[in-house]
């Protein structure tokens, strides 16, 4: 099981989901209506750690955490 | 240095001691910005969640940039409430000429404006509204909306 994490604005609580790459965790996301105005726009880490690539791959425990447009200061 | 307070930041507090914890580096610049939460649209304030493990690994990748050229930075920032003409936000290099100290400033409160991941919201009529229109995504954003 990995854990998503919905920081910020998207105010969602942690969902938990069998996933093995991060594609599996977007294809979750897509069917999900309340994702559809923040899956465009969130940046993805793995374990604290920015990624690029749906190939990423996942391990028992890992946690994805999605972040929305930004804006400190 | 990554400081994160609850609520407005001291700012003389905050500069003061910096300023004395290198008193005796041997820095000619001290360069701060202060950033103050402004009076305007009918805002009673501003309000801030931080993400600290990253925002932690993204200041020390700066602080790793800057150290070739002999230069310090700290960082400041809220979380929770600020309100209007309190201050949020404070970021300082440090460095041996006043040039590199004047070029690092501008670059890391841009990168910080860009990447940093602290989500903004008004406070306007007790209620708490995320400022979208005025974030910035992060690079590489819309990952999981992508067809790679």
């Amino acid at each position: 099981m990995v854990t998503i994490e919905f920081l910020g604005p998207i105010g969602r609580p942690i969902l938990t989901m069998e996933a093995s790459t991060l594609r599996d965790v977007a294809e979750a996301l897509k069917q999900d209506a309340e994702m559809a105005q923040w899956i465009d726009s969130c940046a993805v880490a793995v374990n604290d750690t920015l990624v690029a690539s749906l190939d990423t791959l996942l391990s028992d425990g890992d946690k994805i955490s999605l972040l929305p447009p930004v804006c400190g200061g | 240095m990554l400081e994160l307070h609850d609520g407005a930041l001291n700012v003389p507090e905050i500069l003061t001691r910096w300023y004395a914890s290198e008193s005796t580096s041997n820095y000619g610049a001290y360069i701060p910005f202060v950033g103050t939460v402004r009076d305007e649209d009918g805002i009673e304030g501003l309000s801030f969640d931080v993400y600290e493990p990253i925002l932690t690994s993204w200041f020390d990748a700066w602080s790793a940039k800057v150290a070739p050229l002999g230069a310090t930075l700290k960082m400041a920032h809220s979380r929770g409430d600020v309100l209007v003409h309190e201050s949020s936000y404070i970021a300082a290099v440090f460095s041996p000429k006043r040039r590199v100290a004047l070029e690092t400033i501008e670059q890391f409160v841009e990168d910080f404006k860009a990447s940093a991941p602290i989500w903004k919201y008004d406070l306007r009529g007790g209620e708490r509204l995320y400022a979208r229109e005025r974030s910035t995504a992060i690079a590489g954003a819309g990952l999981l909306g992508s067809e790679q």
